[in-house]
């Protein structure tokens, strides 16, 4: 992982408070756990029937029926409690999530979220990121600030097919912190070795900066 | 008195299942993923098959085999990204596909286990997974009309069983298998431990019986349920 990525997950991680239930999205999403305390009090859900996942083991340890959503073989802690599918996302949409860290293809200046399908050309299926998106109280997105053709993801609009409407509160990425408010995107942090020009260049749709001095990560 | 023995042969109750079947089939990835009785029902070839799961499972495993064979007339799936077979097969039209969210996948099927007609929901109300569906208010909000699923057979996994089909599953391998093992005109379940009536404490049957209607023992636990090195 490159310097940026890795301060970006490691910012991203304080996103999570003490007691929380989280849901960590397939890919950058989950490596933000390599950055809590070994005894941090947070409950980690995963969508296959797990709430208290235990570090990934390596494959001679690993036990055959237990993965998270992505398909590691994590393990249980102590506390931890398998559950079926439905009961999996009672707990999503009836409030019970805390926060969810999702990948993005898009975020919009309003909080869509397009992270599911590229019509023609990408279209495996949603699994369940409509209802992490939907109904975590609190949407945040990690993702790389420009796609790799260095186009921006932080847009006016989706121009994809949208996973959540409105629904996305802050988003972390390689070169930035960003939040959505009721104006547009603010900026909230800078990567270093960012300047204000390269930020405003990269994204897509109009950027408030903070007053003063720009913090940064 | 004595519960009934539900104990069959896999030969036997598959060959039950007949062509242009709607089949549940439990899993998530690996666990829970009846392979045993989709190889066997790959085997026989039933066709025009219409198949509920998760996922497509990946490339040479699981619903594979029966996408592979041309047995699939139409899948409904929240994900298949990790089979670039069942993505070609529905690229190329050899195969219809229904996109469900997950959790409105698993309500849609405890909803048909439960005898309701449907479920309302604001999941995907403002996606494209809601075109084409009924939309009705509900206490101010509009819903989305999400009908029950049921199967004419579910295909599901358990740890242990005994024979009257009491089911007891292991850590994520419970997924959707609870719920599809209520959901089916005929639920058969394969099981890694078949024991003796009483062989499963009432505190531990997390399926009853009752809604189980063939238990097959599996003769081993072959290499398609182990440990997958990508």
């Amino acid at each position: 992982m490159s310097d940026a990525r890795s301060r970006m997950v490691a910012r991203a991680a304080r996103e999570i408070a003490p007691g929380m239930v989280v849901n960590l999205g397939i890919g950058l999403p989950t490596k933000v756990v390599n950055h809590l305390p070994a005894d941090f009090p947070v409950c980690l859900h995963s969508e296959n029937g797990l709430t208290g996942i235990g570090p990934t083991l390596p494959l001679e340890r690993a036990d055959r029926n237990l993965i998270d959503a992505g398909g590691a073989y994590v393990s249980t802690i102590p506390g931890s409690a398998f559950f079926d599918s439905a009961v999996s996302f009672a707990l999503v949409r009836s409030g019970r999530l805390d926060l969810t860290l999702l990948g993005a293809f898009e975020v919009a200046q309003n909080g869509d979220l397009a992270n599911w399908k590229i019509p023609g050309k990408f279209s495996p299926g949603a699994g369940g990121a409509i209802e992490l998106a939907q109904k975590a109280r609190r949407v945040v997105v990690m993702t790389t600030h420009c796609d790799r053709k260095g186009n921006p993801k932080l847009l006016e609009s989706c121009s994809l097919p949208l996973t959540a409407k409105g629904r996305v509160a802050r988003i972390y990425t390689d070169m930035a912190v960003v939040d959505v408010t009721a104006q547009g995107f603010a900026l909230v942090e800078l990567a270093e070795g960012i300047s204000e020009t390269e930020i405003r260049e990269a994204t897509g749709a109009p950027l408030a900066l903070p007053q003063g001095d720009i913090p940064r990560f | 008195m004595k519960l009934p023995d539900k104990s069959i042969a896999m030969e036997e109750v598959v060959a039950q299942i007949p062509d242009g079947a709607t089949v549940l089939v439990g899993g998530f990835g690996v666990p829970g993923t009846p392979f045993a009785l989709l190889r066997e029902l790959a085997r026989q070839g039933q066709r025009d098959l219409v198949l509920v799961k998760n996922d497509a499972n990946e490339a040479g495993m699981g619903i594979d085999h029966l996408i592979a064979g041309g047995q699939v007339r139409k899948l409904i799936v929240t994900h298949l990204g990790l089979n670039a077979n069942a993505i070609a097969a529905m690229n190329e039209g050899r195969m219809e596909v229904e996109f469900c969210a997950q959790g409105i996948l698993a309500e849609r099927i405890r909803a048909g286990g439960a005898g309701l007609g449907a479920i309302l929901t604001d999941i995907g109300i403002d996606t494209e997974l809601a075109q084409g569906k009924q939309v009705v208010e509900m206490n101010g909000r509009p819903m989305l009309v999400e009908p029950a699923l049921r199967g004419d057979v579910a295909l599901v996994h358990a740890a242990r069983a005994d024979c009257f089909g009491n089911l007891a599953y292991a850590a994520t391998a419970r997924n959707f298998n609870p719920l599809m093992a209520m959901a089916a005109t005929r639920v058969i379940a394969e099981t890694e431990e078949l024991l003796p009536l009483g062989g499963i404490d009432p505190d531990a049957a997390e399926s009853p019986g009752a809604f189980i209607d063939h238990v097959v023992k599996l003769d081993a636990i072959s290499e398609e349920y182990g440990i997958v090195r990508r």
